[in-house]
């Protein structure tokens, strides 16, 4: 069986295994927000966010419905998408709430991240990984942590190039996709760390 | 291209999704499953045509629905629509194969994130009828598992050399693995859609 301590945890999600480069998950939001530095630690801020949020409540989903009582597995997909969705919502309205300013920062991205599969994705993997609670929640940061990343190294690199000079059919995505390439390339040098 | 300001036949709304609007080369929806089951010939047509199954029955769904569904909570309503027809996909995949089931793993249920699906019922199913939402599902469905398939061809016959499974360029063939690891995807996936710019960018400079 493979390492289950919490710092082995957290590197894996975060580096080895990282959401975005090597498991490809959240790509659209990856090619999406990766325009500008700024934005780019905003949308990872709140996906980190996010992310412990429905870490939490898939757990306690999982617990519900794998009790004899209930024994109802088929109902965990509707269940999770269903709970990621009003946890967004309810994020949304507590941050409007309590701190305007960060609301008008989060602008859109806040209700997008419904639709980011990296949120839903960490919900089905922590399930078939087994983890208890605290377990859930280190993969949980982790996992945000290794998206912002990843989102932060693409938006410096994007920012560099808007100064380079390409020719006018590469432009666009096919650009930014050799680019992840490459990034992706550099992060498979982590895996030989711990394993 | 010239448009043509009429309504669409049901032939057009069926081939627009196939090649005009490819929802992977043109829109670039759906990116996530596309980079990582690509691997080989066989994962991408099964993670094709499960996604197109889903597509046609939540879009013809949706569309049935649509006077019903309240403004406000439709997209909910979507989603759970979506979600449901991807827990029936799971289980018959699970069933027909357990072997297809491992390799495919969560991105099976993630097609319930996939983009496409959700788009297409927001911006075709809530406002057409059955038959023509069906179509055009179909259509987009088919123009997926289309694209999945041109980058899975690449990826499986120069990564490891073989064609669903079954070796091909011989022995004396030395696989490129970078291709069926992550970093492949994206290489593929970009010079695809490098050639497809290329081929418009062609087709606009000849109209002029």
């Amino acid at each position: 069986m493979e390492d289950v301590s919490l710092p082995t945890i957290f590197i894996n999600a975060c580096l080895i295994n990282n959401f975005v480069l090597s498991m490809f998950l959240g790509i659209c939001p990856f090619l999406g927000v990766s325009g500008k530095r700024e934005t780019a630690v905003r949308m990872g801020l709140a996906v980190i966010f996010v992310m412990m949020v429905s870490s939490i409540c898939a757990y306690g989903i999982n617990a519900v419905l794998d009790h004899p009582s209930v024994n109802a597995p088929y109902l965990k997909l509707i269940c999770y998408i269903a709970v990621i969705a009003s946890a967004v919502q309810l994020v949304e309205m507590f941050i409007k709430k309590t701190s305007p300013a960060l609301f008008k920062a989060l602008g859109i991205y806040l209700p997008l991240i419904t639709t980011n599969c990296a949120i839903l994705g960490l919900a089905l993997f922590q399930t078939s990984k087994g983890y208890n609670f605290l377990q859930c929640l280190v993969y949980a940061v982790g996992g945000g942590a290794g998206f912002t990343l990843a989102l932060v190294i693409m938006s410096g690199l994007r920012e560099e190039l808007e100064l380079a000079d390409v020719p006018d059919v590469v432009k666009g995505t096919a650009l930014t996709l050799m680019l992840a390439g490459i990034l992706s390339l550099a992060f498979m040098g982590f895996a030989g760390l711990g394993g | 291209m010239a448009e043509t300001p009429q309504t669409p036949s049901d032939l057009s709304t069926f081939l627009r999704g196939l090649w005009r609007e490819n929802p992977v080369f043109v829109m670039t929806l759906g990116m996530c499953p596309t980079l990582a089951v690509t691997n080989t010939v066989l994962n991408c047509l099964a993670m094709g045509l499960a996604a197109t199954f889903v597509l046609i029955c939540s879009s013809a769904l949706v569309s049935l629905l649509r006077n019903f569904i309240p403004k406000q909570v439709r997209i909910a309503t979507y989603i759970v629509i979506i979600a449901t027809f991807v827990t029936v996909v799971d289980y018959a995949i699970q069933a027909i194969s357990l072997e297809l089931y491992a390799s495919l793993g969560a991105f099976i249920q993630l097609i319930v994130v996939n983009c496409i699906i959700l788009g297409r019922a927001e911006a075709f199913a809530s406002r057409n009828g059955v038959w023509k939402s069906a179509l055009d599902a179909a259509g987009m469905g088919l123009g997926f598992t289309f694209a999945l398939f041109c980058l899975g061809v690449v990826r499986e016959l120069l990564g490891s050399g073989s064609l669903m499974g079954i070796p091909v360029l011989g022995s004396r063939f030395e696989p490129w693995s970078i291709l069926i690891l992550p970093p492949g995807g994206f290489f593929v996936l970009g010079m695809w859609l490098l050639i497809f710019s290329v081929i418009r960018q062609r087709a606009r400079a000849r109209e002029t």
